[in-house]
């Protein structure tokens, strides 16, 4: 009583519509947890696109000068401005942080406790002090002035833009983080290795756990990526 | 394929679902390339600000790096390029029905732009009295 499509599925264009027509799970050789972290993740694409593009509108259709963001976002190192330089660190914080997960995800499925759980904790340290900068910047506008609702170096637009954007991808942040101390207590303690079931849903441990953890951090990344380039660069 | 399908396959035995899960196993120097490869392209998109590239040059290098970056990351941190097309597709197709939204949204930000400057823009000169004739 083997499967046939199991054995060999289909690959290309015919591998999906056999997938979706298979009257079975849709999304085959991905467990079930997985397949739902990346439609949280779609969900959650739509939410940051919604904020980008409504950043994208009212900076297009606002007949008062954008401030100089170059500038606003500007740190004096040694009596010399260097334009953009910490969200520049944050920059290559979150990136690292994405390469030790991905690390993480790997020594998870080579069963490798300590590795795992320590890269997990790395990460997640990386996470914490994004956030930290993140709060220190916030800082630095509020004393320049910045309010959602008005700034003195342009188009008003700019504070409500700035606050909600980067206020949801920080809350997006501190989230992962606690999210992968959780995750790295239960690889540190053995959870995953001695499938104990979890304190919330009561499923099984495993390593594919790390690996879905993974995915929500890599997309905390992929979503600085966009706002570094829309909102900073641009 | 049709002959094998029979209503005792729509519920497969656990151990078959078990097996037909994979884990994803790469090995460790793909992910330091990937990790060093945004580093660079990282550095390459400073630099479009630091150098104070401007105009068209300035928006397609920001959208080339930025569109490298997020490809690297989705591909290979989170290993889509090895998944199945059923998923890649229930991922992708309706993130690129965004573009579509973007496109609306432009052309509504570009309108509301040029009615504000028509009705709304401060005049540099006071404007004109209208006297009305009797």
């Amino acid at each position: 009583m083997t499967n046939p499509a199991l054995l060999a599925p289909a690959e290309g264009l015919q591998g999906v519509v056999a997938d979706w027509s298979s009257d079975q799970r849709a999304f085959k050789k991905v467990p079930w947890g997985k397949a739902m972290m990346w439609i949280f993740l779609l969900s959650d694409t739509f939410i940051f696109t919604s904020f980008l593009v409504s950043y994208m509108t009212v900076r297009m259709s606002t007949t008062v000068p954008w401030p100089n963001v170059s500038e606003v976002f500007s740190l004096t190192v040694w009596g010399t401005s260097v334009p953009l330089l910490l969200i520049a660190i944050m920059t290559f914080i979150l990136i690292s942080s994405s390469g030790t997960m991905a690390m993480a995800v790997k020594f998870g499925y080579e069963k490798n406790k300590k590795m795992c759980a320590i890269l997990l904790a790395v990460t997640a340290f990386f996470g914490a002090s994004f956030v930290g900068m993140q709060a220190f910047e916030w800082t630095k506008l509020i004393m320049e002035g910045v309010r959602p609702w008005g700034n003195p170096m342009g188009a008003a637009q700019f504070g409500s833009s700035f606050f909600m954007i980067t206020g949801f991808h920080g809350f997006h942040v501190s989230v992962g983080v606690i999210f992968l101390l959780i995750v790295a207590t239960k690889v540190w303690r053995g959870h995953l290795d001695d499938e104990r079931p979890g304190f919330l849903t009561g499923q099984k441990g495993s390593y594919e756990m790390v690996e879905i953890m993974g995915l929500y951090w890599h997309f905390v990344d992929l979503v600085w990526v966009f706002i570094f380039a829309f909102f900073y660069l641009w | 394929m049709a002959h094998a399908e029979g209503p005792q396959h729509s519920i497969l035995p656990k151990s078959d679902v078990a097996r037909a899960e994979e884990h994803q196993q790469h090995p460790i120097s793909v992910y330091l390339w990937i990790w060093g490869l945004l580093f660079v392209i990282s550095a390459f998109s400073y630099m479009v600000d630091y150098f104070h590239f401007q105009g068209y040059l300035r928006w397609s290098l920001i959208l080339l790096f930025m569109v490298l970056k997020a490809g690297l990351i989705v591909a290979i941190f989170m290993h889509m390029a090895w998944e199945r097309l059923a998923l890649v597709y229930a991922i992708l197709v309706p993130t690129g029905a965004l573009l579509i939204l973007i496109g609306l949204m432009s052309l509504e930000g570009n309108y509301t732009f040029l009615t504000r400057g028509t009705y709304f823009s401060p005049s540099p000169s006071p404007a004109p009295v209208v006297v009305k004739p009797h």
